[in-house]
């Protein structure tokens, strides 16, 4: 029988990592349990000459690919949009691009100022504190003064321009529209004991510098010397709850397959917006049939993954190409609605540099951009290293039928039922993608750009697990309360992605980890009330 | 289809079709995807993904009504063109696989200028660039929506 502990946490990456920390300072016990094992820096693709090849076996995005064996299946063939994570000490941190951007105030304010979905039951400024210690534990680097956001000031200076950038930003001062170095979870200096960025240009599957914040980087080394215990290749598979209704402790499988009972106190669900619905939903009782914390009925309802497109075309000028982290700017010019332009809310542009010569090689192949036989030389000579490429990510409104529920057929290898996948893109991001596209087109017309191609939506694009057990204040239209406390069960607490109630149209780590600093800092303010 | 070593058969196929996709050049003195060296690293790169290259090899066969490197070079030519147009997503993994090999042989990445190396540890260098290019964005009032 495993000692009753003050505090479990269930997940290790974005943001249990960022609980685990906060919380270790109020001295009591900390457990955190998580599926997967420490990675080492040392067995990274970018290490090997074979590193482009790996985004394909053991350091595939997609774990139905992947199967690690801390990975869990995930029915998603009813989704245009795949799932993508990482399972880990750091969770997707470690496997993430680390583009930083924060949400904006009027994105807590879709309700109000637009009059689609529901208002955050916070606002901007509430976060904001949050935000701060956030960029300080993970160590970001970017440039104060964008006018796209309030005022702040990242830690370290940003990433270098670079020939792209250089060439993005003179195309969109031509244009006349909002470009910025984007805020990214990347070292450019010394920090925290990480080396500085070496421009190795593979950064999204993991960093092999050190360079890239993942949390077993950042978070965990301070959390575990302040006393937190974390357990690695522990596979949680319900958390039981008593007679009163209060969490009693989690059922999970160990390293050698064992099943154990962790009693606790306090139970904190941080394992992103597909596994936490997920372990929820697999945790039914009499007194909870429809699973824990879903008296709403909203538990796993209203998935939003932020639909991603891409447009790319080659320029005269040589490019960055390989070299360099692939962030590089952003554009938040059409970020804020407009209804002229036929949609609701709004989106971001990212600006990347390009990638190695394989991946560069294989994906014009597989745009049709690549012939066969002599002329291939050629062709792709004249292409590598003179790639431009725009991102989109457009902000997903939530929507009931997008989903997370339980397959009736697929199980992970404990026996565990495997969540499935129900989504659609919705008119208003269908039409929000129309308007992006044409006006990435626009981008590299003002390059001179040529064989100009788009992607839509990038199926391997599903990143940002967002929205499935929303917060607010009514327990009827939410799952957990303003400061992520479920309605239903009072020592239930969820930090992750689940809980954004809209999207924002930015990449959500730094919002999902300054919400969970906030939540760890309410659960501070109220300790001795903390159950009332 | 299994992830079962490829016979014969198929490895001549692969490799005939290795080398249509991606043929030597005098011109750039480089090998063809077919290259002895090349070809080895296809082979052994397969992985759990054999099953798809055999998808595509079997349609290849299928096309071919036959061996496919049995064929003369204008039929070759005529059905490798078939190939690419209904091959769907198991020629997609087998010609990302013969890309991704060949653009990691020594010769190729010398030919085109690139040290033949992994990113770590020695990694590369970007330049600052011209960071004056954003005055004219610095100017620009804030623009954030205020709720």
């Amino acid at each position: 029988m495993n000692e009753k502990v003050d505090v479990l946490i269930i997940g290790s990456g974005a943001s249990g990592a960022a609980v685990a920390w906060s919380l270790a300072e109020t001295k009591m016990r900390i457990l955190c349990l998580e599926q997967g094992e420490w990675m080492k820096q040392s067995d990274y693709p970018s290490n090997g000459r074979d590193y482009e090849a790996r985004v394909f076996s053991d350091y595939a995005t997609s774990p139905n690919i992947r199967k690690r064996p801390s990975d869990y299946p995930i029915n998603d063939d009813n989704s245009p949009i795949k799932v993508v994570n990482f399972n880990a000490v750091g969770g997707s941190t470690v496997m993430y691009t680390a583009h930083y951007p924060r949400l904006h105030p009027s994105d807590f304010r879709v309700r109000t100022l637009d009059g689609v979905a529901d208002d955050w039951p916070i606002d901007y400024a509430t976060l904001e504190p949050f935000f701060a210690e956030n960029d300080r534990m993970t160590g970001v680097s970017g440039l104060a003064g964008d006018p796209a956001y309030p005022s702040h000031e990242p830690p370290m200076p940003p990433l270098p321009l670079g020939k792209t950038g250089a060439k993005i930003g003179k195309t969109m001062n031509q244009l006349g529209w909002h470009w910025w170095p984007s805020d990214s979870a990347i070292a450019t200096t010394e920090y925290d004991g990480r080396a500085p960025c070496i421009n190795l240009g593979h950064c999204t599957p993991a960093c092999a510098q050190g360079a890239k914040a993942s949390t077993d980087i950042t978070y965990w080394p301070h959390a575990i010397r302040a006393g937190v215990e974390l357990r690695t290749n522990c596979r949680v598979r319900q958390i039981l709850t008593g007679p009163d209704g209060m969490a009693t402790g989690v059922v999970y499988y160990d390293v050698n397959g064992t099943e154990q009972f962790q009693p606790a106190e306090v139970v904190i669900m941080a394992c992103n917006g597909v596994g936490t619905p997920r372990l929820l939903l697999n945790s039914t009782s009499a007194r909870f049939p429809n699973g824990l914390a879903n008296s709403s009925g909203l538990l796993g309802k209203n998935l939003m993954f932020h639909p991603w497109a891409h447009v790319s075309g080659y320029v005269d000028e040589p490019m960055d190409g390989h070299r360099g982290p692939p962030l590089c700017l952003w554009s938040q010019e059409f970020y804020e609605t407009d209804p002229n332009r036929g949609f609701v809310r709004g989106f971001n542009f990212q600006f990347n540099r390009t990638m190695g010569i394989g991946t560069e090689a294989m994906n014009a192949e597989a745009n049709g951009l690549l012939p066969w036989g002599e002329a291939h030389h050629d062709t792709f000579r004249a292409m590598v290293g003179h790639r431009m490429s725009v991102g989109i990510c457009t902000e997903d409104l939530p929507e009931e039928h997008n989903r997370v529920t339980l397959d009736p057929v697929l199980k992970d290898r404990h026996g565990i039922p495997a969540p499935r996948i129900d989504y659609t893109i919705s008119e208003n991001t269908n039409r929000m993608l129309d308007f992006a596209i044409e006006r990435g087109r626009e981008i590299l017309a003002a390059a001179n750009a040529r064989q100009v191609h788009s992607v839509r939506p990038v199926v391997y694009g599903g990143w940002h697990l967002l929205g499935t057990a929303r917060m607010g204040n009514d327990p009827e239209r939410s799952v957990v309360n303003s400061w992520g406390r479920s309605h239903d069960v009072k020592n239930l607490f969820i930090v992750d992605g689940s809980i954004f109630v809209t999207s924002g149209g930015v990449n959500p780590t730094c919002t999902i980890q300054a919400l969970a600093l906030y939540i760890a800092d309410a659960m501070k303010q109220r300790l001795a009330t903390l159950f009332d | 289809m299994t992830d079962q070593p490829l016979t014969d058969a198929e490895q001549d196929d692969l490799r005939c079709l290795a080398g249509m996709i991606i043929p030597a050049s005098t011109k750039y003195d480089v090998p063809g995807a077919d290259d002895p060296i090349i070809y080895a690293d296809i082979v052994s790169s397969l992985g759990h993904e054999g099953g798809s290259v055999r998808t595509a090899l079997a349609t290849l066969r299928s096309l071919a009504d036959g061996p496919f490197a049995g064929l003369d070079q204008s039929r070759r030519t005529e059905v490798a063109a078939k190939l690419r147009a209904d091959g769907g997503v198991p020629l997609g993994v087998l010609t990302r696989i013969v890309i991704l090999c060949y653009y990691r042989d020594e010769r190729v990445m010398l030919s085109l200028g690139l040290e033949p190396r992994a990113p770590f540890p020695k990694g590369h260098v970007v330049e600052q660039g011209d960071w004056s290019l954003l005055d004219a964005v610095r100017v620009r009032k804030p623009f954030w929506r205020r709720p």
